[in-house]
């Protein structure tokens, strides 16, 4: 299972990419849709929406089970994955191309506080 | 369950195609003891395959149990729900077992195999318990005896029958006229033209050392291996209950749709028939679709009814509908084509309620 060097990760599976415009791409980790199995729900934040840092703002189904994807950092939802809605599947496909939401970061909020490729993969006996 | 759980693996039983799952990439879970294949890389084609071609599952965690002797037949009249006496040899019968007081200690197929025999099938979490009560209760003239050394196979859909012939020719003269709900014997095998997905196919069961080669055979003859997680979305469109999940010794056959599998005529006198007489059924079964794509249908989501509240017994994503469906028990007033609201997580969500099946030989039925 990957986990490239290029993002940071959270202990609940989400991965976070810096977007050149400054704001957060998060999506869920190959390990995540892999344990998860085939999706066939994904609901995204409204954009304007505020999120702490931690806080549940999106789901994923699969066929057997629901899981909730939380805010890496706190921050305003400027963006969402519409095409998701209709093919779910995408994230297994391209778990790292299939962002589910992007935001705007709080002010202090960095990814600094993230787990890094080797800790992510470390933590969760991926090799 | 972590890798190296070695007190997990110590419990773990495996059927004789454990190594062919393997080879074949499936991802294993534990269901009822067993280690077995939840699907080969995708639930969801192995589904379609099913509806639109064949596939074949290792169903050898199920017990079948054949039942022998002058009394068989009058032990399993007084020991089931339905009446084996309606069956001419060959002809399998799907009946409840039941306790006293009427709930369903199990759900099970029983063939009429030959004279004095018979052989039922049992689900694999409940075959002990069922075994012992059935053991507790047989006559001398009545002999029950576990079929462990038989594996189980069930290939299904709707090109199921010829390619099963194309990968085993020999059982093709015997089986070309093997009706709907009817079996055959050949040497030590059995084959029957039944199943749990609502397709046309076989279930053949088999010595277990003859059950990797026929496998093989099924499969370089183009049927799809298809894991647990297929068989229960297939099993949810055909309408049908799950043990332990749909129906339970809490509820009687009344109150989880298999009324039609009690046989009352005659005055038979079997074990649950008074309790059954005596307790009026507190809800009914019926099938939900969700009109929004906002989410999908669990087990144990609430269901709120113009007549009362409900549960969901099994939910799931439908991928022959596109859809979720759901199993419920519900306010015995209900009817189908009402409108019900779902709690999924903090959202009420509109169903329709439907008469199961939801799809049947490849059509959608609601």
């Amino acid at each position: 299972m990957k986990a490239p060097e290029s993002l940071r990760y959270t202990e609940t599976h989400e991965w976070v990419r810096a977007e050149p415009d400054g704001t957060f791409a998060v999506g869920i980790t190959d390990f995540a849709q892999d344990t998860l199995g085939e999706l066939v729900y994904v609901e995204t934040p409204d954009p304007g929406r505020k999120l702490a840092a931690g806080e549940s703002c999106a789901v994923v189904e699969s066929v057997k089970a629901a899981a909730d994807v939380y805010a890496p950092v706190a921050g305003e939802v400027v963006a969402r994955n519409a095409a998701l809605a209709d093919a779910p599947g995408e994230v297994n496909k391209d778990p790292y191309g299939a962002w589910l939401y992007k935001l705007r970061p709080a002010a202090g909020a960095s990814l600094d506080a993230l787990l890094d490729a080797p800790a992510y993969r470390k933590a969760f006996g991926i090799a | 369950m972590a890798e190296g759980d070695w007190d997990y693996y110590r419990r773990m039983r495996r059927t004789p195609l454990f190594d062919a799952h393997r080879a074949a990439g499936a991802r294993m879970v534990e269901f009822a003891g067993w280690e077995m294949p939840l699907h080969y890389g995708s639930q969801i084609e192995e589904h379609h395959a099913v509806r639109r071609s064949a596939g074949v599952f290792d169903i050898s965690h199920m017990l079948a149990a054949d039942i022998e002797g002058g009394e068989a037949r009058a032990f399993l009249r007084r020991a089931l729900a339905n009446d084996v006496a309606r069956l001419p040899p060959g002809k399998a019968l799907y009946s409840c077992l039941l306790a006293e007081d009427g709930g369903v200690l199990d759900d099970l197929i029983v063939y009429f195999a030959g004279p004095d025999r018979y052989r039922a099938v049992l689900n694999a979490a409940t075959a002990q318990a069922d075994l012992e009560w059935l053991g507790r209760r047989a006559p001398a003239g009545a002999r029950i005896r576990p079929r462990t050394d038989l594996a189980m196979l069930a290939v299904q859909g709707p090109r199921a029958r010829e390619q099963f012939w194309a990968a085993l020719p020999e059982f093709r003269s015997a089986s070309e006229d093997l009706a709907s709900f009817c079996s055959m014997e050949r040497n030590e095998s059995f084959l029957a033209r039944t199943g749990y997905t609502g397709e046309d196919g076989f279930e053949l069961m088999l010595p277990a050392g003859a059950a990797p080669e026929a496998w093989r055979r099924l499969c370089a003859a183009g049927v799809r291996p298809c894991g647990l997680g297929a068989r229960d979305t297939l099993r949810l469109e055909a309408g049908m209950n799950l043990y332990g999940q749909d129906m339970d010794a809490s509820v009687t056959p009344f109150e989880s749709g298999l009324g039609w599998t009690v046989a009352l005529e005659g005055g038979r006198d079997f074990v649950g028939r008074a309790a059954l007489e005596r307790r009026a059924a507190a809800f009914q079964r019926l099938g939900l679709v969700l009109q929004e794509r906002a989410g999908v249908l669990r087990a144990h989501q609430a269901v709120r009814t113009a007549r009362g509240e409900g549960t969901i017994t099994s939910g799931s994503f439908a991928p022959t509908l596109n859809a979720s469906i759901a199993l419920a028990r519900l306010p015995a007033a209900c009817a189908p084509g009402e409108r019900v609201e779902v709690a999924v997580r903090d959202k009420r969500l509109a169903a329709r309620l439907v008469q199961p099946p939801f799809v049947r030989r490849g059509k959608i039925l609601v």
